[in-house]
């Protein structure tokens, strides 16, 4: 079996985001970034899916600017085999990114395509789902539990009512939860050996395929502020303020 | 220009937040049909049929559709689309996970979460976990959005006689197969449309301890939150996981005890009324977006809130 792994590089999930001040986006330039917190979910259970002798191969892929590069060596040093970088530049939108991979699956074939529920920087949620439309797959969005079985996998999902399983047949996407494994960390010589394993760029612009932006951002701004709070001294001044000056309980 | 929703249920039912989304969607355009896709849901489609902003129902009832199965709503959505400018959901777990199905086939890039309809084609919707909101134009012919319901109202639910249509079932999928669901079943308000929440984390320390906000939340009729946190550690169901990758609410009175405020759950609270942050660490990010602050060992002021609560005449509820 074959496992697609696709990652995502975004600004890491402990920077506070500042917005720029002429309103065009967020602050990019000297911030730290790393790859999307569910992307590395969704290695790590390919990685143990392989580990347990249900899967041979694990590519990692990923579409953005250069830098990118450095989620697929990072997925490399945690266990997948090789790497795919589609080279695009500037915003690309999650409908774009899954014609994309697409595309790429249409050559590659693999049996699963693995990848973070959501982004955390454009929050869309979208990628996994809109794959799984164009190639007619099953989808099993939001994924906190696998299991593989013969022709199938079964999944637990996280829903809002609580957790729901399902069963997709082979191939199939999932998207994978925060909650659905414990991310392990590349080793010193894990990473030296990955950067031995290959990366095969392919140009975005080569495929064939329309990515420009279908929606305009016409400008980010920073969501109002909340007034500065009071520290109250005690649980019975708590009470009071809560009962008779917010008047909310 | 029309605006087809897609209704979320449980068969029996309309879940709350579809209210909120048709507010959402009426501001798009008065124009709003609602799909109902589901089994046995002729009471669910006379209840939408009372809602006054809705002026058609179109009711899809088969056996097949009792589990919401994304691969077999699809079909149902993109056969009705047609005549529609917009195709809209509620940005929960249920139209997250079928809402880009439909915008794929449709070949349209969706607006995810939006919190405001600016104009039919203009939206503002938050980023990076809320810390930046983006005024966004979607520029394809048939727009595909998933509304933020807690940024809206819920619609009024009765005064309305919209005429219920029934269509025909699509094809079923023979890829996926619903095994089972594991709801939570609670006599408490639902998290996401509660008045009042309180939430523990990691200080917490244990699922046990959870009791001492189990008895406030009796006394407050309130909903019960977590922080990731404290849902990874086991102290608590994921169900009750509030940021940015659980449930975003918006009560009147949000309550967060032993939560350090890591950006990924203030993204889930802080456009509530008011916050109230107990933790014994005075310098934990959760104090700077709560109104009233007490610097503590929740382990002492849980109690004494519960005893101070008590001695209250009258409680809101």
């Amino acid at each position: 079996m074959k496992i697609l792994v696709a990652v995502k590089r975004v600004i890491d999930y402990n920077v506070q985001v500042r917005v720029k001040e002429d309103g065009t986006g967020v602050v990019t330039e000297n911030v730290k970034m790393s790859t999307n917190p569910p992307d590395d979910n969704a290695i790590e259970e390919a990685v143990k899916i392989k580990e347990s002798g249900k899967a041979k191969e694990i590519v990692a892929i990923t579409v953005g600017e250069d830098k990118a590069q450095e989620t697929v060596r990072k997925a490399l040093a945690v266990g997948a085999d090789r790497g795919i970088h589609i080279k695009v530049d500037g915003t690309i939108e999650p409908l774009a990114v899954s014609k994309i991979l697409q595309k790429i699956v249409d050559k590659e074939k693999p049996d699963l395509i693995f990848m973070g529920k959501q982004a955390i920087d454009d929050d869309c949620n979208q990628t996994g789902q809109m794959l799984a439309a164009l190639l007619n797959w099953p989808q099993a969005t939001f994924a906190s539990k696998i299991e593989v079985k013969d022709k199938s996998l079964e999944v637990t999902r996280e829903v809002d009512e609580g957790l729901e399983t399902i069963e997709v047949n082979i191939p199939a996407i999932v998207t994978c939860d925060l909650r659905l494994n414990e991310p392990r960390y590349a080793s010193l010589p894990n990473i030296m050996k990955a950067k031995k394993k290959p990366i095969e760029q392919i140009n975005g612009s080569e495929l064939g395929i329309d990515i420009k932006p279908r929606i305009e951002q016409i400008k980010v701004e920073e969501p109002p502020k909340r007034k500065a709070g009071i520290k109250v001294a005690s649980v019975a001044e708590l009470v009071q303020k809560l009962k008779n000056e917010a008047k909310v309980i | 220009m029309s605006v087809l929703l897609i209704a979320e249920h449980n068969n029996n039912e309309v879940r709350p937040f579809t209210l909120n989304a048709i507010t959402a969607a009426s501001q798009i355009d008065q124009d709003l049909h609602v799909l109902v896709i589901g089994k046995k849901i002729d009471a669910v489609s006379k209840s939408i049929s009372e809602i006054p902003n809705v002026k058609k129902v179109i009711a899809v009832d088969n056996e097949i559709y009792e589990n919401y199965l994304a691969e077999n709503f699809t079909p149902v959505i993109i056969k009705h689309s047609e005549n529609y400018s917009h195709i809209v959901c509620s940005a929960n777990t249920f139209g997250k996970n079928l809402m880009p199905r439909v915008a794929a086939l449709l070949d349209t890039s969706q607006v995810s979460d939006i919190i405001k309809v600016i104009s039919p084609d203009t939206f503002l919707r938050p980023i990076y976990a809320g810390n930046a909101f983006a005024t966004v134009k979607s520029n394809d012919k048939k727009k595909c959005i998933t509304i933020r319901p807690t940024s809206f109202d819920p619609a009024q639910t009765s005064g309305g006689s919209a005429e219920i249509i029934k269509a025909e079932k699509e094809e079923a999928t023979s890829l996926t197969k619903f095994i089972k669901r594991e709801e939570v079943k609670s006599d408490r308000p639902e998290l996401g449309t509660a008045r009042i929440v309180i939430s523990g984390g990691r200080g917490m320390a244990s699922g046990e301890n959870f009791k001492l906000i189990t008895a406030i939340a009796d006394k407050l009729n309130a909903a019960i939150g977590a922080s990731r946190a404290a849902v990874d550690a086991g102290y608590i169901t994921n169900d009750h996981q509030v940021g940015q990758t659980g449930k975003v609410v918006v009560p009147d009175l949000y309550i967060a005890v032993g939560i350090s405020g890591a950006i990924q759950h203030l993204a889930g609270m802080k456009e509530s009324k008011i916050i109230v942050a107990i933790n014994k660490d005075g310098e934990a990010p959760i104090f700077s977006v709560a109104d009233y602050g007490l610097e503590a060992d929740l382990f002492e002021a849980l109690p004494q809130f519960l005893e101070e609560l008590n001695k209250l005449n009258t409680i809101q509820k």
